[in-house]
């Protein structure tokens, strides 16, 4: 049987780096294919080519072994290919079915928008795969994993053959992440074919009836899930055997460092987002805050850093009342911040990485003296940390914007760890980072924690809180709904009050099961 | 790779300027767009002349081969013109220059020195509205600022006497920047404080700076026995600042000045931490607090060095030139200047060229007209054409076929409008 798409030998150079290198893809109809690769591996050029926003430099794509040129999306479209964005494309004041028609209006009478009709086919697409979406609702009302099904949608009513899906899961719960898979399981049993963009492995090993490993824009192997696992995954996808496992000792926590006290904290429109919060971090402990994405985590770490005063309570650090203290008071008494959004917060883009590397220090000795930079201080500063934390940049003077996300996140990691810090804030350190990366932010929290350092991890994965903190605090609608001890507690059981589940009930439940077991 | 980088170091001040100045790594990216501007801004200028002159339709008229001649001709005649008055006619000064003769090597260099002296204020406005732009300041009243700056700059000229030219001329200067300053502060400090977006502020501190001066002219200010007309008394000899030679030449030391400003102002953007402070706020607020940085206090500092700048482009116009002031003292330098910061990336060295060239339009486009009968304001189309293709650079992309650079060159003009 002819294979229902084909990329031969897709090439793609640009400026300094060789995006794709000659790489062959083959997918056969009703197959999930999962493309995994490290962040800059190639895979969204990739995708990006068969998508038609690039042109390839050489090599040809075949649809049912016909040889097409797709030169922007509409070409795509066409051609039968559909792409879930990381990003959504909706517009939230819409509803689901203005979405689903936007650009693909059925018209009735001259020009009069057919809702019904449209709404009556997204109905039918929506049972056929188990999509559970209701054409009349808002977007803006949708949880999130609705909303991505929402997307799926537009596809299927454009009759995608191929659906590309990039890195669906970075924006979902474990439980809505397992949901979307089911789906994608649906779809290529009802003979759509998928292209699934990841570098979670748990997720490829879930899914995948085939795989293909990119690594630095080649393919560098092919494999099944009943073949692999994530160990010889992982060292196909970064060339070198990786720990997945992070290697923590136990030990007794210090002194205390932080202390949050019934904080109060609006958001602009004086809702309240963290109501009444009571936290203690203490030396040589993390402390991990689970909860979906909104919940109030963005705030709390706001406050904690001096970005936002809180309405009410207190927080000391080191003793110290910094309740209404300012970020760069909070920072010299000995803290370190790794904001959540490291291209708004963290860096400034156009700026060199040199710059970037002293951002919170360039003000001080001896980055400057008096009123004058020490460009040469600061360039082996930049040279010495670009070493040791094998930040991968052309240069110093590189502008931190050309840098990949995992790279600009170490910049970041650098910046903040190399510093003789107490306390650290690390929010979401590893979103949308590779394994490579991963596993070294990891190490370097873990190292930060045996040395003494009070860390306070923010992370709605939650593997991530599971595997790194020594105690785990739940937060549910700006409240912390359950702070315990992480080996007390299954990752379930955090997934659970992560949707808001009493800690108190979770724990019954449990005893209830275990009875039931024992009977 | 770090041997590579030891090496770049010692290279020296070439070097920190591009740590500074990641875009102009590639110096043809950074400057072909404005380049290549300026050529289709002349061409089109060309077009124009030949499209608006009666004789080349009469010409067009007789045969279609006449009329092409008689508009490149046309075309011609008119930008040779422009040429010789605003750079000089070459066989003249090569004449000069082999005589040996200095008064005649000064005059045949006239036009060229006459166009510096155009440029002077240009640099200072240009470099007022860059410095607003690398701090996130979208500084629309320069042209204000500029009228306050030559206020004070003219008041503290006449008014106090007796004092040595070395200390009056700089104190006059100073007043100068240091009323455009207090003018550019005031819708700083409403932005920092309240939000008020600094595009509309400066915008309506400009009306009121005009109709200020003008009260200030022809009230406190005005000159005995001027009859009702609005002008200032004459300054102090000793608050002029040095014209070189005699008249007509009016090259003066002003032009120095705005280069040494030009200097002050590239290193204390890229070489000092109030620099940085400025750039950070500028270029990404959130990090800039993130880091510690209070924005509320560098946008007024921002906007008060921006004011500041701008009142002394008004300054030396005052001390230099005029030698007094009238209402008619700006030819809208303030709303050029935002023009020319542009062309010229809102770096400083930029700025200092793209004046140059604003001063060289402006000063041959007044002998064009003695000559060739065309209105001065072709320039004005010329100068419009150029910036409006700066400003879409697509356009010029799209008419060369340059290659599409990376998305961050347009950041720092975006964050002025975003900024608030």
């Amino acid at each position: 049987m002819t294979p229902i798409l084909q990329l031969k030998g897709i090439t793609k150079q640009f400026p300094g780096v060789l995006a794709n290198d000659h790489i062959d893809l083959t997918l056969n109809k009703g197959e999930v294919l999962a493309l995994l690769g490290e962040n800059g591996a190639g895979k969204s050029t990739l995708m990006n080519i068969l998508y038609g926003l690039y042109q390839p430099d050489e090599g040809e794509i075949l649809i049912n072994g016909e040889k097409i040129f797709v030169e922007s999306p509409t070409d795509a479209i066409e051609a039968g290919i559909g792409m879930v964005h990381q990003h959504f494309m909706l517009i939230p004041v819409f509803t689901v079915t203005e979405n689903v028609m936007l650009g693909e209006e059925t018209l009735k009478f001259a020009d009069f928008l057919d809702r019904q009709s449209a709404a009556n086919r997204i109905l039918e697409i929506s049972q056929t795969y188990n999509l559970q979406v209701n054409p009349y609702d808002l977007v803006k009302d949708l949880p999130v994993g609705v909303q991505q099904r929402v997307e799926i949608i537009k596809l299927l009513f454009r009759e995608a053959e191929i659906l590309i899906f990039d890195e669906p899961t970075a924006v979902l719960t474990p439980q809505e992440a397992d949901e979307l898979f089911e789906i994608m399981r649906i779809l290529s049993d009802q003979g759509k074919s998928i292209i699934f963009i990841t570098h979670k492995l748990r997720e490829v090993l879930a899914i995948a009836d085939r795989i293909l490993v990119i690594r630095r824009g080649k393919v560098v192997g092919e494999t099944t899930p009943e073949d692999a696992d994530k160990n010889s995954l992982a060292a196909m996808m970064v060339g070198r055997a990786v720990s997945l496992e992070v290697e923590k000792i136990e030990k007794e926590h210090g002194d205390l460092v932080l202390s949050i006290d019934n904080m109060v904290v609006a958001d602009k429109f004086q809702n309240i987002v963290v109501d009444h919060v009571s936290l203690d971090v203490y030396e040589g402990e993390i402390v991990g805050i689970a909860g979906v994405q909104g919940n109030g985590q963005t705030e709390l770490v706001e406050a904690v850093t001096g970005l936002k005063k809180p309405a009410e309570g207190k927080i000391s650090l080191l003793g110290e009342d910094v309740t209404k203290a300012n970020p760069r008071t909070i920072t010299e008494a000995g803290s370190a911040h790794v904001p959540e959004d490291r291209q708004a917060d963290g860096l400034v883009l156009p700026f060199p990485v040199a710059e970037n590397l002293v951002l919170c220090t360039y003000y001080k000795e001896p980055y400057s003296k008096g009123l004058i930079l020490q460009y040469n201080t600061i360039l082996d500063h930049a040279n010495q940390l670009i070493d040791d934390f094998d930040i991968r940049t052309p240069d110093a003077l590189t502008p931190v914007s050309n840098l990949s996300g995992g790279n600009q996140q170490k910049v970041i990691i650098a910046r903040e760890l190399s510093r003789p810090i107490k306390f650290l804030v690390a929010s979401q350190p590893t979103r949308g980072l590779d394994v490579g990366s991963i596993e070294y932010i990891h190490k370097r929290i873990i190292q930060k924690r045996d040395e003494g350092c009070a860390v306070l991890l923010v992370s709605p994965e939650l593997d991530e809180i599971m595997e790194l903190s020594d105690r785990i605090a739940v937060m549910y609608r700006g409240e912390i709904i359950a702070d315990i001890p992480n080996k007390s507690v299954t990752k379930e059981e955090i997934g659970l009050m992560m949707a808001g589940v009493l800690p108190e009930d979770v724990l019954m439940e449990k005893k209830a099961h275990l009875a039931e077991q024992g009977s | 790779m770090s041997k590579k980088i030891k090496e770049k170091q010692d290279a020296g001040k070439v070097l920190l300027e591009e740590i500074n100045q990641p875009q102009k790594r590639s110096l043809w990216r950074v400057i072909s767009v404005p380049l290549l501007a300026i050529v289709t801004g002349v061409i089109i200028g060309a077009i124009l002349i030949a499209a608006t002159s009666t004789s080349v339709y009469d010409a067009f008229g007789e045969s279609f081969f006449k009329g092409i001649s008689t508009a490149f001709s046309e075309v011609f005649v008119a930008y040779r013109s422009m040429f010789t008055g605003s750079i000089g006619d070459p066989v003249r000064i090569v004449n000069a220059l082999a005589s040996g003769d200095a008064r005649e090597i000064r005059s045949a260099l006239n036009p060229f020195l006459e166009s510096l002296v155009q440029a002077t204020p240009y640099i200072f406005a240009g470099l007022a509205v860059a410095l607003g732009f690398r701090a996130g300041l979208f500084n629309i009243g320069v042209e204000g600022q500029l009228f306050i700056g030559a206020a004070c700059a003219t008041y503290v000229g006449y008014a106090i006497t007796g004092l040595p030219g070395i200390i009056h001329m700089p104190l006059a200067f100073l007043a100068g920047g240091l009323g455009g300053a207090l003018w550019g502060f005031i819708p700083g400090f409403l932005k920092a404080t309240t939000g008020g977006h600094e595009v509309i502020n400066t915008i309506m501190m400009n009306y009121i700076a005009f109709r200020l001066t003008e009260w200030l002219l022809s009230g406190p200010m005005t000159r005995p026995g001027s009859g009702g007309m609005p002008i200032s008394p004459i300054i102090e000899e000793s608050a002029q600042i040095p014209q070189f030679f005699q008249t007509p030449i009016r090259f003066h030391l002003g032009f120095f000045i705005a280069l040494g400003f030009a200097w002050l102002v590239w290193w204390l953007l890229f070489k000092t931490k109030w620099g940085l402070n400025l750039r950070t706020v500028g270029t990404n607020p959130r990090a800039a607090k993130y880091a510690g940085l209070s924005v509320v206090k560098n946008t007024m500092i921002g906007m008060a060095l921006s004011g500041g700048l701008a009142g002394l482009a008004g300054a030396v116009q005052i001390l230099a030139i005029n030698r007094s002031m009238a209402l008619g003292l700006s030819s809208g330098y303030g709303f050029d200047s935002i023009a020319l910061a542009l062309i010229g990336n809102n770096h400083p060295l930029g700025v200092v060229l793209s004046s140059i060239l604003f001063g060289t339009l402006r000063n041959g486009a007044t002998r064009m007209m003695v000559i060739s009968r065309i209105p001065i304001d072709i320039v004005d189309v010329i100068q419009a054409i150029i910036l409006m293709l700066v400003a879409a650079p697509a356009i010029i992309r799209t008419i060369y076929r340059l290659r599409e650079p990376k998305q961050e060159e347009t950041t720092v003009f975006v964050s002025g409008w975003g900024g608030g």
